[in-house]
């Protein structure tokens, strides 16, 4: 008897996974977090315009719940926004092919490495 | 020779409202991936050290940094009200006491989440102000 090979299976559900993950997310947060980072605080407005010093951020980013926080909204955003992205291409004329895609995800995978790296050089 | 008539299809979207709505609602995910990108910078400058910390924190404060942000709040806010818009037809059904949950009741379900979410988000910003 000889045994099958194992059914190929596709990887389009992690990507799918980390799309809704990341949808869900952003609709959660992403609102507060572009109002907190890019307008409150720089303008210091309801919030001081200190809340994002160096040393505060440095402390969050050390901090493991901080950390993951960090890692998690950036790496998730940019799958969800990445696989979005590759999707839409088609719809603007571009089709979807490995170079869209090494462009979209590749992006996506970067953005993690260099978030994931930094976030680990920052110690704890 | 024969010619085939090929249906141009640039702007096609522009045809329909339904296709605009559409196209602004994708578009929306360039403002997440703009969002991840300032980020990712902002965790990069802060493993480099205090200057370039300080660098992308100047730079925030910019006028057109804030206007940036100001178009990516609008976007982020479009992004979120669609997703929970199609929220019910992405999500598996749902069955309660064998009445299938309502289209809107997932919606608005989605609406008090996100609210809630933000509220959440800013208290705990505010608790932790210097």
């Amino acid at each position: 008897m000889t045994s099958r090979p194992p059914p190929r299976r596709s990887h389009a559900p992690i990507f799918w996974g980390l799309f809704g993950a990341g949808g869900m997310l952003s609709a959660l947060l992403g609102p507060m977090l572009v109002l907190i980072t890019g307008v409150l605080v720089p303008m210091g407005l309801l919030l001081p315009a200190d809340f994002m010093s160096y040393p505060r951020m440095l402390a969050f980013a050390q901090n493991l719940l901080g950390k993951a926080f960090l890692f998690f909204v950036i790496a998730l955003f940019a799958w969800h926004a990445a696989h979005r992205i590759y999707y839409s291409l088609h719809d603007v004329g571009i089709p979807a092919g490995p170079g869209a895609r090494l462009l979209c995800y590749g992006a996506a995978m970067l953005v993690t490495l260099v978030a994931g790296g930094s976030l680990l050089m920052v110690g704890t | 020779m024969r010619k085939p008539y090929v249906r141009p299809m640039t702007g096609w979207w522009k045809r329909d409202p339904f296709f605009v709505v559409y196209m602004w609602r994708e578009a929306t995910s360039l403002a997440v991936a703009a969002y991840a990108i300032v980020l990712v910078v902002g965790v990069l400058r802060l493993a480099q050290g205090q200057a370039a910390f300080d660098g992308w924190l100047q730079a925030l404060r910019s006028w057109p940094s804030i206007l940036f942000h100001l178009v990516l709040l609008a976007a982020m806010v479009i992004h979120a009200v669609s997703w929970f818009k199609i929220m019910p037809k992405t999500m598996p059904m749902m069955f309660v006491g064998g009445e299938r949950v309502a289209g809107e009741t997932i919606t608005r379900a989605g609406f008090a989440a996100a609210v809630a979410a933000a509220l959440a988000l800013f208290v705990v910003a505010w608790m932790f102000k210097p």
